[in-house]
Parts: structure tokens; sequence; C-alpha cells
């Protein structure tokens, strides 16, 4: 176990590296850089050469590719992200307090979409064929059709109407006002989460059913037992991995993915700020924000892998 | 009515396609009823696109100042947005946009993503290796991330949409290809078409290709509706297709969102839209899905 561990660990590292590289060349790639986008955005549009060339000095710009990477590289072997192009401030502080509005509409997206997924998956597939199973069905697909940032404006309309609220512009962390901080997230929190309820939904029910066709279930019917016993105790456990599996790795991407819906809600999480950093070129802050999702969608991976072999005992790892 | 029949041979072949035709789709109706309400709503949406030069009542960009922001009417039926285009026909002409984006990512995604899945599968070792690591590293990018950085490097408009939204594609179709593949890399006509001196190219596009088409259907179809997806959410962030051309996304955004209290029909209607031209889609997938694929047909 501890081995395999070891060897998972180490397997990430260059996945990561080949994270970095695209990124970093994605990004010279994109036309314009910091500099140019700073003078257009201050209108002056012919700026000369030379002053422009100074400031790309300043940043570093100037170097060969390859320095300029392995200085990064560097940087990050040592946790350095190092300073934002576009405002100087240091990367941990610009991504501190967004990264904590992401998490935690993250987590609260995925506790509301596994809580309604795994009993709704269950109920279809129990009661296969049915008005039941339509029923879901039909909410699961059209979760899966429902832009959650189209379904994020309804909500807000729907309570510019009814309650005169307007989604406040700052955000409130959890530790100053936790029921400010409630009262913000947990719409934008169901407008994500009703998409990917409806991806966990749709696993369950493909799972269960296969499970519930097993001899073990049949078995466990002649023998008298409850319904109820044989669907929490024999059938979901057996079922419920595949399930872990695909909620685990959509939180992952939940975590920077959520570009369209923090702007209808007006959250400055990761998103946003991704947004901003291509808008602005700023290649340092983009490099750590796209290692940072990376190493959590990896991470995740990583634990759920590590739980499938003790959620699921004939699991063995070698 | 026409003249009768003479023979029996005439009768059959006078009646059979008809007939097989006729019991095919209603045997589909009777199976999959979900399925076919989704090939229903596709219907509606390819009609509404082939034809709507005829059906939409309005120009889509013709601007109406006398009725800016006008609300559903008999004139408007689904009302007018800030420049006094008619909604209606923005929507009646954005489901060409939907389409084209959603056809050309999905064909462009998955076939790109299926001779790489086939061909890592068929040279095995360290190709295989080498390309799986590659998929790897796409993997750990959010699609959304995946397709912005591509719209910074290509810029905005249909054709760059298009590629930008490929691109997180074609990794997801060609590693569940690869792994059909791989069975199908045993098989012994592979083999034999090695025997026989084949090409590599020959062999994976004649041989294995099509023994690993329904993955790829499947793939197909799913991605179609979430290009479309995809499409509204870069245009509403003002980064897919540009204005002035009917897009769904497009006009959720903007003046959608300042006038959405006053004028709720531009934030509401287009959003409709798209959600039942991905429902559709999706519905009819999982139906294909089910058909296609043995391991999950239910009973």
């Amino acid at each position: 176990m501890g081995r395999y561990i070891l060897k998972r660990l180490l397997a990430m590292v260059p996945t990561l590296i080949g994270v970095a590289v695209l990124i970093f060349l994605l990004l010279r790639v994109i036309p314009g850089d910091v500099v140019e986008a700073r003078y257009l955005s201050q209108g002056s549009q012919f700026q000369s050469q030379d002053l422009m060339d100074i400031e790309r000095a300043k940043l570093g710009l100037d170097k060969p590719l390859w320095k300029q990477f392995t200085s990064w590289m560097t940087g990050l072997a040592r946790l350095d992200f190092g300073v934002s192009m576009w405002t100087d401030a240091p990367i941990t502080q610009e991504i501190k307090l967004r990264f904590a509005l992401s998490l935690q509409l993250a987590l609260m997206a995925s506790t509301i979409a596994t809580l309604l997924a795994i009993p709704l998956g269950i109920l279809a597939a129990f009661k296969q064929d049915t008005w039941v199973d339509y029923a879901v069905r039909v909410f699961s697909i059209a979760g899966l059709a429902t832009p959650s940032f189209w379904l994020g404006s309804l909500m807000i309309l729907a309570m510019l109407v009814v309650f005169k609220w307007v989604p406040p512009m700052v955000f409130t962390p959890l530790w100053v006002n936790p029921w400010d901080n409630l009262a913000q997230l947990i719409w934008p929190a169901m407008a994500v989460g009703y998409r990917y309820c409806a991806v966990g939904t749709r696993m369950m029910r493909s799972t269960m059913l296969e499970v519930l066709r097993e001899d073990y279930i049949r078995t466990a019917r002649a023998k008298g037992l409850w319904m109820k016993l044989i669907l929490t105790r024999h059938a979901l456990k057996n079922a419920i991995l595949p399930v872990l599996t695909v909620i685990s790795t959509e939180f992952a991407f939940l975590l920077g993915g959520l570009v369209v819906t923090e702007q209808v809600f007006n959250l400055n999480g990761l998103g946003m700020l991704f947004v901003e950093g291509i808008s602005h070129r700023d290649y340092t802050l983009i490099q750590a924000l796209v290692m940072l999702v990376a190493t959590a969608f990896l991470t995740v991976n990583f634990v759920v892998d590590i739980a499938y072999g003790w959620i699921d005992p004939r699991i063995r790892y070698r | 009515m026409a003249a009768a029949p003479q023979t029996l041979d005439e009768l059959a072949r006078a009646e059979a396609p008809r007939a097989t035709w006729l019991s095919a789709v209603s045997g589909f109706v009777r199976q999959r009823p979900l399925g076919a309400v989704g090939a229903a709503i596709i219907v509606l949406v390819l009609v509404l696109a082939v034809t709507a030069g005829w059906i939409a009542p309005y120009d889509p960009l013709m601007n109406d100042y006398a009725a800016m922001l006008a609300a559903p009417s008999a004139g408007h039926w689904l009302g007018t947005d800030a420049f006094g285009r008619d909604v209606l026909s923005r929507i009646i002409y954005g489901s060409r946009t939907a389409l084209t984006v959603g056809l050309g990512a999905s064909l462009i995604g998955t076939t790109l993503g299926s001779l790489i899945g086939v061909a890592s599968a068929y040279f095995g070792g360290r190709v295989d290796l080498v390309v799986q690591r590659v998929m790897d590293v796409f993997f750990a990018f959010p699609v959304i991330i995946l397709a912005l950085a591509v719209v910074a490097i290509l810029g905005t408009g249909a054709g760059n949409v298009i590629l930008a939204i490929a691109t997180p594609m074609v990794p997801r179709c060609a590693r569940v290809v690869r792994s059909s593949a791989l069975t199908v890399r045993e098989m012994p006509y592979v083999d034999a078409a090695r025997a026989s001196g084949y090409g590599h190219a020959r062999i994976i596009l004649r041989h294995m290709l099509p023994n690993v088409m329904a993955p790829i259907l499947i793939m197909g179809t799913a991605f179609l509706g979430e290009a479309i997806l995809l499409e509204a959410s870069l245009s509403f962030l003002g980064l897919g297709v540009q204005e002035p051309t009917a897009a769904w996304g497009l006009m959720l955004r903007g003046a959608a969102v300042e006038f959405a209290e006053t004028a709720p029909w531009m934030a509401i209607f287009p959003g409709l839209a798209i959600s039942l031209a991905v429902f559709g889609f999706n519905l009819f997938g999982d139906s294909l899905r089910d058909a296609l694929d043995p391991r999950l047909r239910t009973q």
C-alpha cells in the first residue's frame, strides 16, 4: 500500500510538468503581452518601442523562453509563485480570498449534488421504467441541458421581483459573517449543484441497475430481507464507487471552471480571476492558477483511487 | 385511388418499404419514448435552422427603433431586445449558429479523438504511453479554461469557437475510443490484415475504425449538446460568436442582464431555446447509447 501511494504520488510529477509546459507555451502564443495590455488599458496605443522593451526587461520577458521557464520552475519547486505581472502583488495574496470563495462554493455545490443524486439515482433504478424513473431521468437530463449561468440569472431575477434582493457586490468570508456568507453563496451553489447532481444521478442510476441484476441481490430478496436493507446494505456499497469518481472529478473542476456562473452572481472567484488574467496577459498569475487547478484535479483523483481500496476491500494495490 | 397493384409481387414492392419505415419509427417511439421526444426536438431545431429565412417573422438584424424593449405581443411574439430586434426571429436564426458550432466542434473533436485513440491502441508500447501521458495533461485542465485559452490565441468568431470547443473534446474521445480499440486490436482479423502486408494507415482506417464506431457515435452525440452549451457560455462571456450574429448565448448577455427586471423576455426565451435544444440532443444520445452499447442496455 505504502509503495503504491508513493508510486502514484511520483506519477503526478510528469503530468504536472506537462501541464506547466503546455500552459507556459499556450500563454506565449496568445498575441500581445502584459506590457501592451497595460498601455492599451491606459488608452495610449502608440508607446515607443524602447519604453516597452524596458518594461519587458523589468518583468524578465526579454530573456529566452527556456530561461523564463526554468526560473518559474525553480520558484514552483520552492512553492514560490512569484508576483502578478499586472498588479505586482504576490500571487498567493491575489489568490487567497478568491480560492476560499471558490472552494466553499465547490464544497456547497457538491454537498447539494451528492445529497440529491444518491437517493434520486437509487429511486430511479429501483423503479426502472415506471413514471418515477422517467421523471427522474427527465429531471436529470434537463439538469445537464440547462446552462447554470442562465439558471442563475433566473434565480436572481425571481428574487429581485419577489424579495427585492440584489446579489451583493463584495464577498463576505465565512469567518466574518457566516449568515451573510451563506445567504450569498447558497444560490450559485444551487444553480451549479443542479447540473452537477444530474451527472451524479445518471451514474448512480446506471450502476445501481447493473448491481440490482446480480445474483446476490436475488438471494437477498429470496431470503425475505427488507428491500430497504438490500438497497442500502447490499446494493449501494457495490454501486457507489463510480458515482464517487464522477462527483469528485467534477468537484476538482468546479474550483476553477465556474467562470460564467461567477460572472452572473458577481462573485470574485478563481474563474473570474482567470478571465481577467487572460485579458491582462498576466502570465505568472494564469500559470499559478492553472497549476493550482491541475494539482487539485490530480490530488482528488489520487485520493479517490486510495479511497477505492478502502471502500471496496476486493481492490488491492500493488 | 391509383391503379390497384396487379400481382402479389407488385403489392409487396409497393407496400413493403413504406410499411417497414413506418413500423421502424413506431417501434422506436414505443420502445424508447424519451429518445423519440429527443429526436422530435432535434428535427424541430434542424427545420428551424434550415427554414429560418422563410419562417422568421423579421430580419434578425433589423432594428425597429419604435419598438425597443417591447413586451411580447401579436406583432412580436417573444418581444424585442434593446435594439428593437425581434427576439423570436433571433432565436430562430440562432439555431443556425448553435447547430453549426455544435456539429462542427463535435465532428472535429470526435474525428481527431478517434484517430488518436485508435492509433494509440494499434501501435501500443511506447507510442501509446506517450500519447496517454499527453492526454493526461489535457485532462487536468477544466474544459472551459482550455477553450478560453484557445479563443485567446485564435480570436473570437464562429470558426475559432468551433476549434476552441473541439480542443477539450479530443482527449476525452481519444481515451474512450482507445479502450474499445484495445480489444479490437487483439481480433484475428487485425492479425490477418497485418499478415497480408497492409500498411498501418489502412489497418487503422479500414479495419479498426469501423469496429469502434459505436463509442464514437455515442461520444459524438454527447458532445453535440455539450458544444452548444459551451458555445453559449463563451458567447455569454463575449468571447464566442460576435454581435450582430444571432446566437443564443449572446442574446443573454449585456442588455438582457441590465433590463432583466423590466424586460425579462430577453433573459428567459433564449435560455429556454438553449436548454430545449441540448435537452433534445441528450435524450436522443442516451437512447442511442442504450441501443448501441449492449452492456448498458436496459431490459
